[in-house]
């Protein structure tokens, strides 16, 4: 290589963390400005850029991957639906589209071309959950997307810099919290904006014209080590499937992984088809979470762009849960969303074992809580957003960890801020004693959650959740996690599913899944199991039944009794 | 001046993990010793160090007029998990909150986690009967049983401190105070800490850890401050002595006893301090600080002559640099970011064939390749000797020489011969990934700060800094940088300049379209009253100053902006103008603002700290005498960045120049402890005070 190639190649590596680093301060841009509680609070968002086809070159760790690799697929979205050479500096586009957007119409997508002397250079988009988008709410019962609030095609925020104010009036006009859902839709413009600007001062530093070149080795190269790391493993196809709960009836969720040399395909065959309500994915997010299970343990130090994403195809059948058709209601894909990389995981422990964990609670618990229709006039109008997390599944050499956010990001909501922004109580929020799965490595622990109005009037929550008919499975002859439970402090059972109401002077009790185990309990160390029963994690009857270690009342381990089980269980 | 600042004989120590450094300063002379850390009884390092200092000025212990201490103890003893026998005790059903912590994983992509390890595990959390609302009303009242229950089981655990940390007790400490009370009756010896004393803010998850950390370090540092006072006592000193605090401002040793968690980080604070001494001296308004060492850079934006606070900082990241994998910890901060970049970084190649430095340091053992004590990998160092940055023949002032034979094949062998470059080119490609990643952490912080970053002046310091610090301005804009004099003890000079200082944190909503004046009047007031209590016991009857600050945001949103307040008694109208004050202040952050949204403040701070001597001001005058070229030493080869060739570079030793004589680019200045590169865009002279002023050549493009 020439010397100036050689030049050549070390600066174009230092663009390339460059760009990383514009993006990430992209991202905390929109976190320190966004209005909702779900960016501002739990990180819910997304900021990349890309060149002017469409191609991500560079996307900001944040807390979801939901949005980060579906908005990959909306910026293509974008260039195909607008005259390129027509667009002006200052020009912003947006949409909540869920088939080109991120899966539903709570998710803002916003587009900025970047000009420099005139031509367009690059784009930057972004993506925030935003608080309300009117319709129903955040809820799972929706019929057809066109109940389940405003629907935005792809439009213009912006031209040339100036807001358009008819569409921010039809905003306003369509959603509960109009000033917080205006604020959002500021800050993902400025967002876009302060990763332009960035931008520009690097190509003018390094006296770039474009970022073609650029762009072409961050995808080559991402590419290449993609296919380094997926040649190391063994080709075939394998096929796994996953029953999970389903608004109306259980969901099955199938997937068939197909490894051929340097490239990975997963095609979800064989899922159920779709719901009648509002538990419906569109491709886009199946594509973000049937690849992030693997992207976590094949080539996870590659960072996310149009060449690492690109090694890795998913598919579906139109008409599946998860290629869902519009006007179908999407609103809670999450639930079926978040729940991919398990079924994924499935079918890589058949290809390879010690890859993959087992089974966890993957969907957030987040129930929204909100006033009673009946009796908003006394207890005020409210809607309050809390994430809450179930236990992991246990690692192939490590326990699962207790009430963790996986595969979403996600971050909680702090118990004094939920009771601060709205009239709530919560009452309990602490760790559920035997909810993990037994196992040589012990499924993380989900929790207990306890909630009521301070007036003690009644109200309505959402709930969105899962894995309580269908708990976590372990792995390698690991135990099943503890379903979750959905109930109301008299004992009565809700549904997993669907706006409900609470009774006066009653709380809802939320008790989230453990997750499942990984290799056979009886083969746990003992003293892992001690500190279990120490720590309150599992109970002494739980430490003789699931892993036959016996205990003394002291803790100590009755060795002889632990032995004979153990044995007898081997035998 | 003032009788604080006036002290005409001074002293200080900073306790190190290898080294308490110890620096007397009289009013014309300035002794800087080192002596070794003793560290099962770290009073005796620094006793020791002090007479050894005393001795060398002559000066004897009963009349020196200030004592200042500044020590990594407190950190150190939540590193390494040694603290005090420590029980949490919380509101009945959330014993878990500082377990669960933020319910995410600080790695998006990687599924084995581990996360940090508790100060308290489950056992040594217990839950208590009571519950009081968001605003302040009692929901469930305390169960005193419930507390004393606890009572034999704390006795036969042999629990040295208890951390006290309730649901909303930021809003009313009532509780607190309760169960405090109760403890202290039944259990006297016992340390206690609560959270509505130690971090009276919003979010349990941070105020539990906070309140906990207090809790775990409190025994050992109250006991360590006491026999340090009493063996200082016994030597006949009859001056106070005062903490180094990680906020930059001292404590006595009453106030750090009871707080010790706001000694944690307070070391590098003094770096801090430092550079804000010279931006005083400059009279430059906006700095950035960076200091960079053999492992670790650091920096920091200093306004003002102030460094940039803060009241968040993470302890003991589990992976190293990584945010939200340590402790939170809630306290007044110098807010620095810390970045994995030092002399003893290593470079190594990433699954996609790109150069990557650090975390990994080779430290001093085996240390860089080029030091010839064993290191095989190539470090920072080893590029530098490649690229002339350093000298062979004249490093740590000629008593040690560097092999560059050895660079080369460390740089061939893990970088060059993999790409298929030169090791030159490899060694270019280290450079300008630690300065790329320098600079880009520089641009975030300044970014999540609201700062502009170009705008200002980089006061450089720490052996690595000024050989870098040119690029680094080259990346970032900048065009002027500052390399002050005798960087080496930093920190133990930086304590000499701190001012005595405490600062009150209420957690108080206010809405500024309706505010209760009254209410915000009373609280200040109150606040007020804690800080001086707190300073006047360190520095009674000395001049004063007093700084209000309110985390303030549009209503609804998640993050706040810091927002100076008057400390006057203010009208309703006038704290309604603060709405206009905050839409400004979100304007230079974020372009714009939003409109017709509500404004509210949520967290207030109060400082009182004595006025900083104000004879420093702009005593640092500096002059190009045009025409007037400094002496050079030689000429040595530097590779140039920007074209990607060696340039014939002079060499000035920093001793011979006199102020106002110019060197140009590209050029390095020699001293003992550093090296300072200008690349051909720089050109600089000595100012009055001897700090060398580099200035980017007028014409080039900033």
């Amino acid at each position: 290589m020439k010397p100036s190639d050689q030049m050549k190649q070390v600066q174009l590596q230092i663009m390339w963390d460059r760009l990383i680093a514009v993006v990430e301060e992209q991202a905390q841009t929109l976190i320190r400005t966004a209005f909702s509680t779900s960016t501002r609070e739990a990180g819910d968002v997304s900021a990349g850029v890309y060149n002017t086809s469409g191609d991500m070159l560079a996307q900001a760790v944040t807390g979801t991957p939901g949005h980060v690799n579906a908005m990959a697929e909306s910026v293509k979205h974008f260039v195909a639906d607008f005259a390129w050479n027509e667009l002006t500096q200052g020009d912003v586009l947006i949409t909540n589209d869920p088939w080109k957007g991120t899966g539903h119409l709570h998710d803002f997508t916003v587009v900025t071309p970047i000009f420099r002397d005139g031509r367009p250079i690059a784009i930057f988009a972004c993506t925030t959950h935003v608080v309300d988008i009117g319709g129903l709410g955040f809820v799972a019962d929706g019929r057809e997307v066109y109940e389940e609030g405003f629907y935005i095609p792809p439009m213009f925020l912006a031209r040339a810099g100036t807001m358009n104010d008819d569409l921010l009036g039809l905003v306003r006009a369509n959603v509960r919290e109009p000033a917080q859902v205006e604020g959002d839709l500021y800050s993902l413009a400025a967002c876009n904006e302060a990763g332009g600007r960035r931008l520009l001062e690097m190509m003018t530093e390094y006296g770039l014209e474009d970022i073609e070149d650029l762009g072409q080795m961050i995808i080559d190269s991402s590419r290449k080590a993609m296919q380094d790391a997926i040649r190391e493993l063994p080709n075939g196809s394998w096929t796994s499937s996953m029953t999970t709960d389903g608004y109306e009836a259980d969901v099955t969720l199938c997937a068939t992984l197909t490894i051929e040399d340097e490239k990975i395909r997963i095609d979800f065959d064989g899922t159920s088809g779709e719901s009648s309500y509002g538990i419906n994915v569109p491709l886009s997010y199946t594509k973000a979470y049937g690849s992030f299970g693997l992207r976590c343990v094949i080539g996870n130090k590659v960072p996310n762009n149009a060449g690492s994403l690109g090694a890795i195809e998913v598919t579906a059948p139109l008409g599946t849960i998860v290629n869902a058709r519009p006007p179908r209601a999407v609103c809670a894909r999450h639930v079926i969303g978040q729940m991919l990389p398990d079924v994924v995981y499935g079918c890589l422990h058949q290809a390879v074992e010690g890859m993959a964990p087992a089974e966890g609670t993957s969907s957030i618990w987040a129930p929204i809580l909100m006033n009673a229709p009946e009796n908003g006039a006394r207890t005020g109008e409210f809607t309050i957003t809390m994430f809450n997390t179930g236990g992991t599944g246990a690692r192939p050499t490590k326990d699962g960890l207790n009430c963790t956010a996986f595969p979403s990001g996600i971050r909680n909501v702090p118990v004094e801020i939920s009771e601060t922004m709205a009239p709530i109580v919560l009452w309990r929020k602490d760790f559920r004693q035997d909810s993990g799965g037994p196992g040589k490595f012990r499924g993380g622990a989900g929790q207990i959650i306890e909630a009521s109005l301070r007036s003690e009037d009644a109200f309505a929550f959402s709930a969105m959740f899962d894995r309580v008919n269908n708990p976590p499975r372990g792995r390698a002859d690991g135990g099943m996690g503890l379903p979750g439970e959905v109930v109301s402090s008299t004992g009565t059972q809700q549904r997993v599913k669907g706006k409900q109401v609470i009774p006066a002077g009653q709380r809802l009790v939320l008790k989230t899944p453990g997750g499942g185990g990984y290799g056979a309990a009886f083969e746990r160390d003992p003293a892992y199991v001690v500190e279990d029963v120490r720590l309150g994690f599992i109970t002494i009857d739980t430490a003789a039944r699931d892993y036959g270690v016996v205990l003394y009342e002291d803790l100590k381990v009755n060795e002889a009794e632990t032995a004979r089980l153990r044995a007898d269980a081997s035998a | 001046m003032t009788k604080a600042t006036k002290g005409r004989i001074r002293l200080s120590a900073d306790i190190g993990g290898t080294f308490t450094d110890v620096v007397l300063e009289t009013s014309d002379q300035q002794y800087a010793r080192k002596v070794l850390t003793t560290h099962q009884a770290p009073e005796m390092g620094v006793l020791k160090g002090i007479n050894v200092v005393l001795e060398a000025g002559n000066v004897d212990i009963g009349d020196v007029d200030l004592i200042i201490h500044g020590t990594t103890l407190a950190t150190n003893t939540l590193i390494e998990r040694n603290g005090a026998n420590t029980v949490l005790v919380t509101t009945e059903g959330f014993i878990d909150v500082i377990e669960m912590g933020y319910e995410n994983r600080f790695e998006q992509y990687d599924i084995n986690v581990v996360k940090p390890k508790l100060l308290v595990d489950r056992s040594q959390r217990f839950g208590v009967t009571e519950r009081l609302a968001a605003n302040g009303d009692t929901l469930i009242e305390l169960d005193e049983g419930s507390v004393r229950a606890l009572v034999p089981k704390y006795r036969e655990m042999g629990v040295e401190s208890i951390a006290i940390c309730l649901l909303h007790a930021y809003v009313d400490g009532r509780h607190e105070d309760r169960v405090e009370a109760i403890f202290r009756e039944e259990l006297p010896g016992v340390l206690i800490s609560k959270s509505s004393a130690i971090a009276p803010e919003i979010r349990e998850y941070e105020r539990t850890c906070t309140t906990v950390a207090n809790a775990y370090v409190q025994p050992q540092m109250a006991g360590y401050l006491g026999n340090l006072d009493q063996a200082l006592r016994e030597m006949g000193a009859t001056c106070p002595l005062f903490l180094m605090t990680s906020g930059g401002g001292l404590a006595t040793v009453e106030t750090a006893s009871q707080y010790p968690v706001r000694l944690v980080e307070s070391g590098p604070a003094g770096g801090a301090i430092l550079a804000a001494q010279v931006a005083q001296e400059c009279n430059l308004d906006e700095v950035l600080s960076y200091d960079m060492g053999g492992t670790t850079a650091k920096i920091c934006l200093i306004d003002s002559g102030r460094p940039k606070m803060s009241r968040t900082f993470e302890v003991d990241r589990q992976y190293r640099f990584m945010k939200g994998s340590g402790m939170p910890i809630r306290i007044p901060v110098i807010e620095m970011v810390e970045i994995g970049a030092g002399g003893g970084s290593i470079g190594h190649i990433d699954q996609m064939g790109r150069v990557q430095v650090g975390p990994e340091s080779a430290g001093s053992e085996p240390g860089p390749a080029c030091y010839d004590l064993g290191g095989t990998r190539p470090a920072v160092t080893d590029a530098n000797l490649v690229l002339g940055n350093l000298d062979a023949d004249n490093f740590a002032g000629g008593r040690m020489k560097l092999s560059v034979d050895n660079a080369n094949e460390a740089l061939g062998t893990h970088i060059a011969d993999k790409l298929g470059m030169t090791s030159e080119i490899a060694a270019f490609a280290m450079r300008e990934v630690v300065d790329e990643n320098m600079s880009n952490a520089a641009r975030v912080h300044a970014i999540e700060a609201g700062k502009n970053v170009s705008t200002r002046t980089m006061v450089a310091f720490g052996g690595g800094a000024p050989m870098h610090v040119s690029r680094m301005a080259e990346k970032l804009g900048i065009d002027r940088v500052i390399v002050p004099t005798g960087a080496g003890v930093g920190s133990a000079v930086g304590f000499l300049r701190a001012p005595v200082a405490y600062e009150v944190v209420r957690s108080h909503h206010v809405r500024l379209n309706e505010p209760d004046a009254d209410a915000v009047n009373a609280m200040i007031a109150d606040m007020r009253a804690e800080a001086e209590a707190v300073v006047h016991a360190g520095a009674e009857g000395v001049e004063t100053e007093e700084e209000c600050h309110a985390l303030m945001r549009y209503v609804g949103q998640g993050h706040e902006l810091l927002i100076k307040v008057p400390t006057h008694e203010m009208s309703a109208d006038e704290l309604r103008g603060m709405i206009k004050v905050f839409d400004k202040v979100y304007e230079d952050n974020y372009s714009r603002s939003v409109p017709a949204m509500g404004v509210e403040a949520l967290t207030w701070t109060l400082t009182v700290r004595t006025v900083a001597d104000k004879a420093l001001h702009a005593t640092g005058q500096t002059k190009f005498n045009e025409g007037s070229r400094a002496p050079t030493i030689g000429t040595r080869k530097i590779f140039d960045a920007e074209s990607g060739i060696y340039l014939t570079a002079q060499v000035y030793d920093r001793d011979a120049v006199t102020p106002g004589q110019i060197m140009t680019g590209p050029a390095a200045i020699v001293e003992e402890q550093t090296t300072t590169i200008l690349s051909k865009n720089f050109r600089a002279t000595l100012n009055s005070l001897g700090y060398i002023d580099i200035r980017r050549n007028q014409g080039d493009e900033a």
